[in-house]
């Protein structure tokens, strides 16, 4: 089913006509409205009424996490705060988030692209929705229950963890539609077949997974598991959160919004556009969105894009299963981590040098992190008790930072590869 | 009386222990004590040698951590109660002890304490005219 089959199913021409007109109108409200990006424009000699249509955005500037870092935390908003009505945040470097914002339309957006998700994935307003994302600043929760309230299902707000109460959930509510990330949904998995309960017992139906890289491999294994259909679904938080693209029963390629959120590729270091089926970095523009419009959002994910129609019906564009970045941030359990992050967090602290080794793995299908730092004789205590109260103390810093829990090894100095003066910071064990 | 004690980081490697002994043999140190304080993953060699600033000194040429804390060495008689009477001179003078290593032989024992107030303990043993390790005794000059 298709939930907006006027959009996502619009002829091609008839679609980059309006995602013209919106882009024209969305340039005109940053040039008024933000002075970073009228600078960037007038830098460029770019003035509102030069925008023609959808053909120009290739003209215009980027943007990057960076600059929203720089802006922290409203600096990018388009409407005055009274009319803001929602903000939600992603960890960043020490202190300092990633910040986003909302109008009401903003939400009803939001809702909207979710609704059209879940009919994507195959759920309807008969379906009872267990969503299992992260609920606060975290997009997930929040995103998927709004979609799921507009779709007129049956919304089981349990957020992240708390595996037993899962289990009795979905057990004794019948859950039908599972959302989580995908490593969860196998943890879920192997710890109901440890209860002796068999998937077949269960009302699941369809999973909606997101917020990690995962492989087709681990989708079989999922959906063998847990007897589902396994959906992938995209977003990110700068652009709207989860909502920006997913999959359709059909589970080849991700359907992207287009008409709100356009995507490009480019080459990320000649930031020239790409043509269709090649692999570059993705890049968003928000159409319609009011408080935190973005131009060619730079989102770091790797894949491409593919024109043809999908025998699902819908005419919109699809992106691959994003392929990997192009930055160093990690995923973690759905949070994005930087290892500059882990860095500046041992540089704040004295007693710490900034010789760390971050070692991702999985570990019964849960992402964990451990973060080696190298005991120098400068700080190094003969007792053992400060040396477990600096480890506590550094697993503390960095966990109010990253949001997520980090396990922190004492090592000996040296320990840690140095190559070509730099060490190296990340060693991804997980097999993706 | 205060004594330089080596406070070695190592991490639980099988063979990290040979290797600073073996260094401290090529370089002629002549080790008299020794303990090591141990966690699940690392642990804490302490070391008392004959030339503590030389063992430093070739031991973090090799990249280890090391520190010199300052302990203290009390002389006791090896009979029952006389650890006891030690002890309570410290805890009577509001001394707290870190850790203590220890050995006994023929007729005496050697007790080596780390507080965070050497001066004072060292003071409050002699004022109870107990017998300290000197320097000179530990180190060759």
């Amino acid at each position: 089913m298709i939930w907006n089959e006027h959009f996502e199913s619009m002829d091609r021409d008839e679609l980059c006509k309006i995602q013209g007109e919106r882009l024209k109108e969305m340039v005109d409200r940053i040039y008024y409205n933000v002075p970073f990006y009228r600078k960037k424009l007038q830098e460029i000699g770019m003035e509102p009424g030069d925008i023609k249509g959808i053909d120009d955005l290739k003209h215009l500037p980027f943007t990057t996490k960076q600059d929203l870092r720089d802006n922290y935390p409203f600096g990018l908003f388009a409407v005055p705060l009274s009319e803001i009505v929602r903000v939600h945040a992603s960890s960043g470097t020490t202190g300092r988030p990633t910040v986003v914002g909302y109008t009401r339309r903003d939400i009803n957006l939001w809702s909207e692209v979710m609704a059209r998700t879940l009919y994507a994935a195959g759920a309807s307003k008969e379906d009872i929705v267990q969503i299992a994302y992260g609920y606060g600043l975290f997009t997930g929760g929040l995103g998927v229950h709004y979609g799921t309230e507009k779709v007129g299902a049956t919304v089981i707000p349990i957020s992240g963890g708390n595996t037993k109460k899962q289990i009795q959930l979905v057990k004794d509510f019948k859950s039908t539609v599972l959302a989580c990330t995908p490593s969860y949904a196998l943890y879920l998995a192997e710890a109901i077949a440890d209860e002796g309960i068999s998937p077949k017992d269960l009302d699941l139906r369809v999973g909606i997974f997101g917020a990690e890289p995962w492989t087709e491999n681990m989708r079989k294994e999922i959906e063998d598991r847990l007897s589902i259909k396994a959906i992938d679904i995209y977003g990110l938080s700068e652009v709207i959160g989860p909502g920006v693209s997913s999959e359709c029963e059909q589970q080849n390629g991700l359907h992207v919004f287009e008409d709100h959120f356009m995507p490009e590729i480019i080459n990320p270091e000649t930031l020239e556009v790409l043509p269709e089926g090649e692999t570059g970095e993705l890049v968003f523009t928000t159409l319609t969105k009011e408080a935190l419009p973005l131009l060619r959002y730079r989102t770091r994910d790797l894949t491409e894009l593919n024109y043809k129609k999908c025998d699902c019906g819908r005419t919109s564009v699809r992106m691959q299963k994003c392929l990997g970045r192009s930055d160093d941030m990690l995923i973690i359990r759905g949070v994005n981590v930087f290892p500059s992050q882990v860095e500046s967090i041992l540089l704040e602290m004295s007693e710490t040098q900034p010789h760390y080794l971050l070692i991702v793995d999985r570990v019964n299908n849960l992402d964990v992190l451990e973060v080696w730092v190298e005991v120098d004789s400068q700080f190094f205590s003969d007792e053992i008790r400060k040396l477990e109260s600096l480890t506590a103390q550094i697993r503390g810093n960095l966990e109010s930072t990253l949001g997520i829990s980090v396990k922190v090894k004492l090592v000996e100095p040296k320990t840690i590869e140095r190559s070509m003066g730099k060490s190296k910071r990340v060693i991804d064990k997980r097999r993706l | 009386m205060i004594i330089k004690q080596l406070s070695i980081f190592l991490e639980n490697k099988s063979g990290r222990l040979t290797e600073v002994t073996e260094i401290l043999g090529e370089n002629n140190i002549n080790i008299s004590a020794l303990s090591i304080a141990d966690t699940a993953e690392y642990g804490i060699l302490r070391l008392i040698v004959n030339h503590p600033d030389k063992a430093v000194e070739a031991l973090k040429k090799k990249g280890f951590s090391v520190n010199l804390t300052q302990v203290i060495g009390l002389i006791i008689p090896h009979e029952p109660g006389s650890l006891t009477k030690a002890l309570k001179i410290l805890s009577g003078a509001n001394i707290s002890i870190e850790y203590m290593y220890a050995y006994a032989f023929d007729s005496k024992a050697t007790v080596v304490i780390r507080t965070e107030e050497p001066e004072r303990a060292i003071q409050a043993l002699q004022e109870h005219k107990m017998e300290l390790l000197k320097t000179s005794e530990v180190y060759e000059i």
